[in-house]
Formats: C-alpha cells, structure tokens, sequence
C-alpha cells in the first residue's frame, strides 16, 4: 500500500515538475509547482512526518504559491514565445543531459553515507510534539539564527519596496 | 492481499470489519453533510427575509421545505454552457478544486465522543489526525485556488478582478486566523481535534464550563471573536463578500460559470461556512461538551427546547396566522415532541446529546453567519486590508503573547 502510494505521488510530482518547465503560459507552471508542492507533502506524509506535510502545505501550497499565482494574474503575463530550437542544441544536449544524471547518480551512490534508509510506517518521531522539543532544544541556535535572518529579510524587502519621501 | 497492505497486526477479518465501519460512517456523514449543505441555504433564505420583514419562499412543499429539491434539479437541469474564450482546462478544474477542498475537512471533524452501536465500539468522527487544525488549514488554504483560478481562468474583467479580491483577502486573512487559533491550542497542548475537545470537559465551580472561551488562565474571548471575524473573510461573506460584490463586479469570480458549475461554486461557499463553524465549535465552544453539567440538569435540556419548540409549533397550529398553519405546525409540533421524547430515552441518550450539543453550538455559529449578513453592510476594499493587518493582526499577536506567558507561568 505504501509503496504503491509513493510510486503514485512519486511520479505525478516528477511528472508536475517536467511540465513546470514544458509549459509556456506561467499559470501553468505555478500550478505545476503547485501540484509538485502538494504531492511531496503526501510523499511527507507517508513517511510518518505529519507536521511537515501539513506546513509544507499551508506554507508553500497555501501561501507562497498563492502569491505568485497573484502577481502572474496582477501582470496578466502571457504565454511566452519559444525560441525556435536549434537543431544542434537538440543533438548535443540530450546525450549531455543522460550524462549528467548518471553522473549524479553515481555520486549520490558512491560518496554518501551507507545509512538505513527511512522505511515507511516506522517513523514516529515527525508530529507537532517531537519536532517543537528538538527546535527548543537541540537546534535552538540554528532556529533563533534563522528567524533573525528572516527578520532582516523582511526589512530589505520594506526598504526596497517603500515610497521615496521627499 | 489486504493483510499484506495494513502490516502485521490486521488480520483480514479486522481490515474487513474496518474497512465497512469506515464506509458505513462515510456514507452517513456524506449524507448528513450534503443535506445540511441544502437546507442550510434554505434556512439562510427563510432567516433573512424575517430579518428584512418578508416571509421568504413559502410555495414548494410546507413552508418551502422542498424548495432546495427543487432548485437541485433546477441547477442540473440548466443549459451548462462553456464561454468560448476561457481557458478550458483551468476553467473545468476550478470549481472542481473548489468543491473537493471544501468538502475535505469534514473527515476529521468529531461530532461526538466514543459511541458503542450493536456492540461495536467506534468514535463518532471519520478519522482522527494528530495534526488535525494544521490539516484544515491546509486544506482550506489550497481551497482559494479554486476561487483564484475561476477568475483567471474566465478570461473576464469582472472574473478577474473578483479572484485577485479574492486570493489577496485569504491570504491577508489567514493570518489572523492561524493567530486566533493558536492561542487556545496553547491552553489544551494538543492539535488533534479529539483532544482539544477533550481537554475543554468539566466545570468551573460546578456550572462554569471549562470551554476555551472561558477556560484559565487566560479565557480566549478575543481570539474566539477574531477567528469569528476573520472566518466571515476567508468564506467571503458578507461584510466580506467583496469577490462577488455584485453592485460592482456583477457575480464576481463566477461571472461565467453556470448550470452544475455554479452550483459547485454555491456549494463550497456553504461547506466553507460549515468548517468554518465546526473548527469554531470544536476549539473555542468546546465540542459535544455540555452547557450544563448532569448535577444541575443538563441531559434533560435538548428535551426542554424540543418540548418548547413542539408545544409553540402546536399553539401556533391552533391559532393559525395562514390559512396551511392549521395543518403544517400542529405535524411540526409533534415531530418536536418526539424528537423531544427520543432524548429521554436513557440508551439513546449516549450518542443523541453530544450530537445535540454539537449541532446546537454549530447551529448558533450559523445563525450568526447568516444574522451578519442580513444586518451589516459590506466593507469598502482597503477598509477590508486595512482592518486586516492594522487592526486584528496586531490583537491576535497581543492575545498569543499573552496567553502564552500565562499558560508558562501558571503551568
């Protein structure tokens, strides 16, 4: 059961992520963010981490997405005109493109650590509870750095964005 | 086949036994749901127009109660035509989106506690997730695409101009929202919506009840009044139905939508207000739990309101103001006083009175939402914004703040 809903959400999140670039219209490839977005919450929530897929949800789907999908409505952007391919691009990037995953592929088998893999069913530690304990303990500095930073983040963006007094 | 897909632990007979438990409470709380759904709208039309001194629709069937039959056959038997400049695809999905993810919450909401019927156990809720209040958020917020998406997508000034209304003000309101809701989870610690009914039971005093609107050491009055407020926003209702403001955008972001189509947009719009009273009654109005506790005769009040609503029903049957009365409320009244005598029964009384409690406080929730909108007149639209984010930002932020140091000291 598992396995067949990760292979289900597994494929329609690559599938979303092809057409992201595919698509020409921006809504488009907002939506195809979107629905990457979505199913890698699902893909959180098989493996145990239900507060991660909830925010990942509520954050990325829910929010940020949200804006984007207004701006690109505010603009009116249209589609875009592709560029008409080359015939030599088309040659050379596809195998270069095969070479390149491999290559990846390698390194990611190689070069990293041979640890147990997160099965799924047995990771109980992703709810609300434990990850709250581990960022007010474990990772208190990391988490306070973080959110000075999203702090000076916030004020660039006030700064960029504000009216010119004279 | 099954015993392979559920994991050691789940013999067949219990992963079929589950499965059919899990159909049966499926089938009764769609069914229930969807007649809410329908005769919520007609109890909007018939409170409204007491509101505005009319008598509301009166013709199909006894005080218009078929009329919600009749405007379902209506809307389907409508010509469902497709403008010829919208985008098709995204114009086909949109009210889809919209109706699916507002239905969605409802499978974790509980109605009421651990009931036993013909001897199986079973709690009176779909599923219970440990992040349930994150799981309606979520859901819901992924909801304002459908509306987002209508706009864009008709290829309509109007349409257009009625989405981004639209996205920008849940966006804007969300905020307030989570805010408001935060505060109480902070009083029970827990986010599965069992739970946080479960940590409002018992009394103050003996009669005070320990809901979140009232419980220590904070009580969340303002937070209860600010998720009211922003939840009159996020369904865009009025005061806050400025994406369909039809004086200025005709229908708004459903302009170009019609037949079955429209009523997908009609229905979430309703099934936004159902969650949105549930979520309320479940976090601040404490569920299925009593006004009352049983020492002072709280078990015998549904019986006591019933029994009223029979015995008014029955003198206004007697003294009939029209001409059907004399027929209609006398049937009315009895039904009351049966329903009344139902909650007597000490066997039924297990699962009827926290579905009774539930239902009354959702119903109250729904009365308000309906009351508002034949009373106040709607928000101009930076009115709306700046409400939003000068106003009930900073007092939801305030009131988190507080409730969270006090709940540290008292702790």
């Amino acid at each position: 059961m598992d396995l067949i809903l990760f292979l289900v959400f597994a494929a329609i999140a690559v599938g979303c992520g092809i057409n992201l670039v595919v698509q020409t219209h921006p809504i488009s490839s907002a939506l195809s963010l979107i629905g990457v977005m979505g199913s890698l919450a699902i893909l959180y929530l098989l493996l145990g981490a239900e507060f991660l897929a909830a925010a990942q949800l509520i954050v990325y789907a829910g929010a940020i997405m949200v804006l984007f999908v207004f701006v690109i409505m505010l603009l009116n952007a249209g589609a875009e005109r592709k560029p008409a391919s080359r015939s030599y691009a088309k040659l050379f990037g596809v195998p270069l493109l095969v070479v390149f995953l491999g290559l990846i592929a390698y390194i990611v088998q190689t070069f990293l650590p041979k640890t147990e893999g997160v099965q799924f069913g047995k990771f109980t530690g992703g709810g609300a509870y434990e990850i709250g304990i581990k960022l007010f303990t474990d990772y208190l500095l990391p988490f306070e750095i973080v959110s000075v930073l999203i702090l000076v983040a916030i004020f660039g963006a006030i700064v960029l964005a504000r009216k010119e007094i004279d | 086949m099954l015993h392979d897909w559920l994991g050691p632990g789940w013999s067949g007979f219990h992963a079929m036994n589950f499965f059919l438990l899990s159909l049966i409470k499926s089938g009764i709380v769609a069914f229930v749901l969807l007649t809410t759904l329908a005769y919520l709208q007609w109890a909007e039309r018939k409170i409204l127009a007491h509101v505005q001194i009319r008598v509301g629709p009166r013709r199909v069937g006894p005080h218009g109660l078929l009329q919600p039959l009749a405007d379902v056959i209506k809307l389907m038997t409508k010509e469902d035509m497709i403008p010829s400049h919208v985008s098709k695809l995204l114009y086909l999905f949109a009210p889809f989106l919209a109706v699916s993810m507002a239905l969605i919450p409802i499978a974790v909401i509980p109605f009421g506690g651990q009931v036993e019927v013909f001897g199986v156990k079973t709690w009176m809720q779909l599923t219970d997730l440990n992040v349930g209040v994150l799981f309606i958020l979520a859901v819901t917020s992924v909801g304002v695409y459908g509306v987002a998406l209508a706009g864009w997508s008709s290829n309509n000034k109007y349409a257009l101009l009625g989405g981004l209304r639209s996205s920008a003000q849940m966006i804007s309101y969300e905020l307030p929202v989570a805010l408001a809701l935060a505060a109480p989870l902070l009083l029970v610690n827990t986010l599965s919506l069992r739970h946080i009914v479960e940590g409002q039971a018992g009394f103050y005093l003996g009669f005070i009840p320990r809901w979140s609107v009232f419980q220590g050491p904070w009580p969340q009055i303002f937070s209860f009044f600010l998720f009211l407020i922003a939840a009159f926003a996020e369904t865009n209702r009025v005061p806050f139905d400025l994406p369909e403001a039809e004086n200025e955008l005709v229908a708004g972001f459903h302009v170009e939508y019609s037949s079955m189509k429209f009523a997908a947009f009609f229905m979430a719009e309703y099934a936004n207000i159902l969650t949105a009273c549930c979520v309320g009654t479940l976090v601040f109005l404490g569920g299925w739990q009593p006004l009352l506790p049983d020492s002072l005769g709280g078990q015998f009040i549904p019986s006591i309101v019933f029994g009223l609503g029979g015995a008014i029903s029955i003198f206004h049957g007697l003294n009939p103001a029209r001409k059907l009365d004399r027929y209609t409320l006398p049937a009315f009244g009895v039904i009351f006083l049966g329903i009344a005598a139902l909650f007597l029964i000490p066997i039924l009384q297990a699962i009827l009175l926290p579905l009774f409690w539930f239902a009354a406080k959702v119903g109250v929730l729904l009365f308000v939402f309906i009351w508002v909108r034949g009373t106040l007149p709607r928000f101009r639209y930076d009115q709306l914004m700046r409400f939003a984010w000068t106003v009930m930002f900073p007092i939801a932020m305030v009131n988190l703040l507080i409730t969270g140091l006090l709940v540290a000291l008292t702790s």
